[in-house]
């Protein structure tokens, strides 16, 4: 425990690094409203899915589908638009659409027992060919502006993007379930001991269940935030996301074996990530640094509670 | 490295015989043999899909199965088969990488870079450069998950974008053409033995020589006891440390020599080479009967689990079924390979336990 909460220390420690050299090198254009703005809209959707994937993750399993349910319901809009529904019933469907593919993970992975690992990375084929099917290599643009200002416009009267404030409210709703309540209690026993969890009487399967359910339905809102952004609905929206969310999540000190990290972490790893990338735009850096640095960071995290607990445990050794 | 004789010489199989040593021999070879035609049983499997998607496609369009269309239904092929020969090594010791696509990226790159920047440089030397480049990418993932003692799927989706983003700084936009590459190594992409493309004989041959270490060697046969109980292959005195280090430098080095044949098929390489091919070769490891949770699996099965997701790909081309479909499908498939081992498993599992079952009655 006292690791974890060391490199969420360090964590925010970064970002304080990263956003006083970002605020100095940038002559103060960093964290100027108008970047920020920006920079919200830039990880609007990591932060989105990355909350339900960190209680998927410490729950033990994984979901490499997100990115593709993304795709689908982008598809989707798309497709029903094209169709004439109108967007108030397309919005709840694709939710719905979404769900519907995370239960499917979740039933594959509990009522058959096989390797979530295994299953999402057969899903993220599934969903994203079920995307193509649906939308070929179309793209639907003519969405009304109303919705698509969602995507480009604050909230009115502050800097604030729209998927952030959306973003805030999920976060705080899954820090709930995470952290303040026995649904969350039941997710980090699952992930830290299955078995034990099962005989102390929590529904581990039905758990399970309902943390892919909520990965789909939270993708396919990532889909929608997606798809009015760029006012464009295509099926390869979001190709390769499922890397940087999980990429994200465990920078946020989830340990992919379950049972441990904090959504306040991830939210962290999110807020740093998304900050280093900007930063780097701004400097007219390549984008081939951060991809190094992504990486460099995800090494890091998982190497220094490794590291930490040897010297401890050396130090432990010699009186 | 001596050839291991004697009676553990059996094919590769499920590595659920492990769970019940004390069984008296003749119920252990019972079970063996069982467990083993499982295992035949899903390449058996493999084989009979690929029969079911070429036989309606040669009917639709005879064609299709043209010495020509055959050549090159294997050249396609023969990428992922290697990479999913490196994965398998690694997969079955319970481990995955996902770095691939990036060593491969890296690999072909900088081996097409050094062919077109120094002329002279031998076919054999510039192919073994690009090998070097892939074993010492493999090196580090294998330093990192041995040593480190860190999760390899972590580790190794961190080198994805380290990996990754090195080949597009060295790369910075440029972009190697077939004009700047050796007329002999652009003819190896090309040229035949005896009517077979010389990449497939490569293939063919890395996937013998890994499916002889696995089968009768005994650093082959430890690769097996690690994935299907790491602690107890450390009791074993196992070298596990040593072993994972192996799996993924042989890994590496795989990705790195199909790099440069990369160069050899397509010719023309930027920085994006390979981008996203980790999932495919999963994917072929996975539906060629290799358990993602390690110990069980023959790098033939993976091979031919390449073979199947490159040939419905071709199938799809021919029988004039939009391309979309063609994921979709490859992920149904993926699917329905790991339910129906599932299943299988399950039913060998109850077949165990009723062998054990009379032996104690």
């Amino acid at each position: 425990m006292r690791n974890l909460l060391r490199w969420e220390t360090a964590l925010v420690f970064l970002l304080v690094v990263v956003a006083l050299t970002g605020q100095v090198g940038t002559d103060g254009s960093f964290l100027s409203g108008g970047n920020l703005f920006y920079l919200g809209l830039d990880i609007g959707e990591i932060a989105l899915i990355a909350l339900p994937l960190t209680l998927v993750i410490v729950a033990g399993e994984i979901d490499l589908s997100v990115a593709s349910v993304l795709g689908l319901s982008s598809a989707l809009i798309g497709w029903l638009w094209n169709a004439g529904w109108p967007l108030e019933t397309i919005l709840p469907t694709v939710i719905v659409a979404g769900a519907l593919c995370g239960a499917f993970n979740g039933l594959l992975v509990t009522r058959l027992g096989l390797p979530s690992l295994a299953v999402t990375i057969g899903t993220l084929a599934l969903y994203r060919g079920l995307a193509l099917v649906v939308l070929g290599d179309t793209a639907v643009a003519d969405f009304p502006a109303s919705y698509t200002s969602f995507g480009t416009t604050p909230v009115p009267g502050t800097g604030i993007p729209y998927p952030i404030v959306l973003a805030a409210i999920l976060a705080v709703l899954f820090g709930i379930a995470l952290h303040a309540s026995s649904f969350g209690r039941s997710v980090y026993a699952i992930g830290a001991n299955e078995e034990g969890a099962r005989f102390s009487g929590i529904r581990v399967k039905r758990i399970k269940l309902i943390l892919f359910v909520l990965a789909g339905a939270v993708a396919a809102i990532a889909g929608i935030v997606y798809t009015f952004r760029f006012s464009s609905a295509r099926a390869d929206n979001g190709v390769g996301l499922e890397l940087a969310v999980v990429a994200a999540v465990l920078l946020g000190g989830v340990s992919i074996f379950g049972g441990k990290g904090s959504l306040f972490g991830v939210l962290a790893g999110v807020l740093l990530l998304g900050g280093l990338r900007n930063l780097l735009i701004l400097q007219d850096t390549s984008t081939e640094v951060l991809t190094i640095v992504t990486g460099l960071l995800l090494l890091v995290s998982v190497l220094a509670p490794s590291v930490t607990r040897r010297v401890g445990t050396l130090r432990k050794a010699t009186p | 490295m001596t050839p291991h004789k004697g009676n553990s010489v059996a094919p590769p199989a499920p590595a659920h015989h492990a769970e019940m040593p004390d069984a008296p021999p003749a119920e252990r070879t019972a079970a063996r043999r069982l467990s083993t035609r499982v295992g035949r049983m899903r390449e058996l499997g493999i084989v009979v899909a690929l029969a079911l998607v070429v036989i309606p496609t040669a009917v639709v369009n005879p064609r299709f199965i043209q010495p020509q269309s055959l050549r090159d239904l294997l050249l396609n092929a023969s990428i992922v088969a290697l990479l999913a020969v490196g994965q398998t090594l690694v997969v079955i010791t319970r481990n995955v990488d996902l770095s691939v696509g990036s060593v491969l990226g890296l690999s072909a790159f900088l081996t097409a870079q050094q062919f077109a920047d120094h002329p002279g440089t031998p076919l054999l030397a510039g192919i073994g450069f690009g090998v070097a480049v892939g074993l010492a990418c493999g090196l580090l993932n294998g330093l990192l998950v041995a040593l480190g003692n860190v999760p390899s799927l972590v580790v190794t989706l961190g080198t994805l974008y380290v990996f990754r983003g090195i080949d597009y700084a060295l790369a910075q936009g440029r972009q190697v053409n077939a004009a700047n590459l050796p007329d002999a190594l652009l003819d190896l992409g090309s040229s035949r033995v005896l009517g077979v493309p010389v990449l497939v004989l490569v293939t063919v041959v890395v996937i013998a020589a890994a499916a002889l270490h696995l089968r009768s060697y005994r650093c082959g046969r430890e690769l097996y006891a690690i994935g299907s109980n790491p602690e107890a292959a450390t009791l074993a005195g196992i070298p596990v440390a040593r072993r994972t280090l192996t799996a993924f430098v042989l890994s590496g080095l795989i990705a790195g020599l199909a790099g440069a044949l990369w160069v050899a098929r397509y010719g023309t390489v930027d920085a994006a080479a390979g981008t996203g091919l980790e999932l495919q070769v999963v994917a072929a490891v996975v539906v060629g009967g290799v358990a993602i949770f390690g110990g069980s699996g023959t790098v033939a099965g993976a091979a031919l689990g390449a073979l199947l997701l490159g040939t419905i790909t071709s199938c799809l081309v021919v029988l004039q079924i939009p391309a979309f479909w063609q994921q979709a499908i490859a992920g149904a498939l993926l699917l329905g390979a790991i339910t129906v081992d599932r299943l299988l498993a399950l039913r060998l599992a109850k077949a165990l336990r009723t062998t054990e079952g009379t032996s104690h009655a």
